[in-house]
């Protein structure tokens, strides 16, 4: 479990880099986001794999889930969730107002 | 040991609560929400006065949220350093807001006065919480506010320049959670206090790991701080967005710093053992390298605003370098700085929007005289000798203070040259900005805007500053002195969060 954990959250980091450094908003949105997803998978490792033990310490059993990083895992997903619906009506925003949907406001023709 | 009392929880609840009342005042119309938000601002001014009083003197005051105690519970700590930078925002806060009123600058978007208050709800839980988690959603809140006012009022380049600004800071935010989290898993906990507890009895194999993160909390908040590398944001959000905005983000930068001195010097103090202070020669040389950098951009500045970006960023190199030297007389040259620099930063973005309210635009090109030239000019004289550090302001009694507690530094040499020469870079771009705008009129074209009295009283209560720091200079390194004191005494902050007991409890 602990190699493909660590693979996913590596695939989905280097993703979410490759994506983020595109010159277009909804690559870039989308690659902020797998780097979200990236990192709460993350947390969730950091409070060790467990399975099929109780977040609350119980003496018959022989261990516990650390239930903090689920709490850390709750907080960063919603606060990356308002951050991704104003990212992409900001990037709807620029779409409009710029004209293209290039991060620097630039059409194709300029990058020649 | 002393636990908290109420008051000392209201620089975070008041800005909050005022946020939501301001939106329900929406019926009432835009005045009842200007007053609402004057008066928040002005309760959060006294009472980051009184608190600064009880700081200076005796313990930090300790408030566990919800009544769950230090290391289990999220704690709000009020030292020295918080009532000092709560002030700060509180002190640069008014007049900015106070700008955005008398020249309407707030009706030319929705929300305005809302985005504000959350903004200082934000800024002033980062100063006073206890937490680095904690710390993460504070940043959150600041940063969304910070978003908000950023776009506020509309226009293509803003929208731009808000776009990179959200990007980047999505990215950190990201690796901040990356930092916060392979600290927990290492050390089993997020109370920064408990922190500097675990570093101090970490194996030696996990060292590496806390180190990696360390840095990579480092970056974080050097982004926030804008430090070489992760500058490049700065200058074109600071130029893009509206006056009031630019100046109370010139507190934004300082979060960045705030949460250097308060995490890395914690958590990497003293007790840290092999790890104590890894972090300063980055902060250092990243320091250094900004510097010069900024002096380079204030030199190629096109517009007055893009300068004084580039100024802030000077200005922060300067307080890295501060953090960097890593004493106790540069802590208190740093913090004495850092009071400086954010209110003439702000006074200054606010006198550029001045300027270039009344000659029609902030470009160095030739434009129309403006009307007052000479009462514009002697304040743009008064406030670019207070930030490139000439004397007799206080800009130069910071820079002598830093230059002074450097000469006890291995590299003292580059430091002297770095900052000297910046300085001087800065003065000549400076004086020529001053000459092409103040000098090279057209008369034949129209003037714009007359010079708005009442907005001039905010950039006079800013700018004050920098005369009345140098009247005061001596309580205000005294209270400085105490404050850096406060923070080289880590065994005794952590002692005292990790033992204040809940209320009621024993």
């Amino acid at each position: 479990m602990e190699i493909l954990i660590a693979a996913i959250i590596g695939i989905l980091t280097a993703t979410g880099v490759f994506l983020t450094l595109r010159g277009h908003t909804f690559p870039v949105v989308l690659g902020l986001t797998l780097l979200a997803y990236a990192v709460n998978v993350f947390l969730f490792a950091m409070g060790r794999l467990t399975s099929g033990l109780p977040a609350v310490i119980n003496p018959a059993q022989g261990g516990y889930t650390d239930p903090l990083p689920q709490a850390l895992v709750l907080t960063a997903i919603v606060i990356a969730f308002g951050m991704t619906a104003f990212l992409i009506v900001l990037a709807l925003k620029a779409r409009g107002e710029l004209g293209n949907d290039h991060v620097d406001g630039r059409t194709d023709g300029d990058l020649k | 040991m002393s636990s908290m009392n109420i008051v000392s929880f209201l620089p975070v609840i008041t800005p909050l609560l005022a946020g939501v009342l301001i939106l329900l005042a929406r019926v009432g119309g835009l005045n009842l929400q200007r007053l609402l938000s004057l008066l928040s601002v002005l309760l959060l001014l006294f009472v980051a006065l009184d608190l600064m009083q009880n700081a200076v003197q005796g313990v930090p005051q300790v408030y566990a949220l919800g009544n769950w105690v230090a290391p289990f519970g999220i704690v709000l700590v009020l030292d020295g350093l918080s009532a000092l930078m709560v002030l700060i925002t509180a002190l640069l806060a008014l007049p900015a807001l106070w700008y955005a009123v008398t020249t309407k600058i707030d009706a030319r978007g929705a929300h305005f006065h809302v985005l504000f208050q959350l903004q200082l709800f934000g800024l002033n839980g980062a100063f006073m919480t206890g937490d680095v988690f904690n710390l993460f959603v504070f940043f959150e809140v600041l940063l969304l506010a910070s978003y908000g006012l950023l776009l506020h009022g509309g226009g293509a380049q803003r929208t731009k320049a808000g776009l990179h600004y959200v990007a980047i800071n999505l990215i950190g935010s990201t690796l901040f959670l990356f930092a916060v989290g392979a600290l927990y898993g290492v050390l089993g906990t997020l109370n920064m206090a408990d922190m500097a507890v675990k570093v101090s009895q970490a194996p030696a194999e996990d060292l590496g790991v806390i180190a990696a993160a360390g840095l990579l909390l480092l970056l974080v908040f050097g982004l926030k701080a804008a430090m070489f590398p992760l500058y490049l944001w700065l200058p074109q959000a600071y130029a893009n967005t509206s006056a009031p905005v630019a100046a109370l983000f010139a507190i934004m930068t300082k979060v960045g710093l705030y949460a250097i001195i308060r995490v890395h010097g914690l958590v990497f103090g003293d007790s840290a053992g092999e790890l104590a202070y890894f972090y300063t020669p980055w902060v250092l040389g990243m320091g250094l390298i900004t510097l010069l950098l900024a002096a380079f951009g204030v030199m190629a500045a096109r517009g007055l605003r893009e300068q004084v970006a580039y100024l802030v960023l000077a200005s922060v190199a300067t307080l890295l370098i501060g953090i960097g030297l890593n004493s106790v007389e540069a802590m208190s040259a740093t913090l004495f700085y850092l009071i400086h620099s954010t209110l003439i930063a702000g006074g200054f973005f606010l006198l550029a929007d001045l300027i270039a309210r009344g000659r029609g635009g902030e470009r160095f090109v030739s434009m129309a005289a403006m009307p007052q030239a000479v009462l514009l000019g002697a304040t743009f004289v008064f406030a670019a000798i207070a930030m490139s550090g000439l004397p007799p302001l206080s800009g130069f009694i910071g820079k002598v203070l830093i230059l002074m507690a450097a000469l006890n530094h291995p590299a003292f040499m580059l430091v002297l040259a770095v900052v000297l020469l910046a300085g001087l870079l800065m003065i000549i771009a400076v004086a020529r900005a001053g000459s092409l705008l103040f000098y090279n009129v057209q008369n034949d074209m129209p003037s714009g805007e007359p010079l708005n009295k009442s907005a001039y009283a905010a950039v006079v209560w800013l700018l004050a500053g920098a005369a009345l720091m140098v009247v005061l200079a001596h309580p205000l390194t005294q209270l400085t002195d105490a404050i850096a004191g406060q923070l080289s005494q880590t065994p005794f902050y952590v002692q005292t969060v990790l033992s204040t007991p809940a209320v009621g409890g024993t």
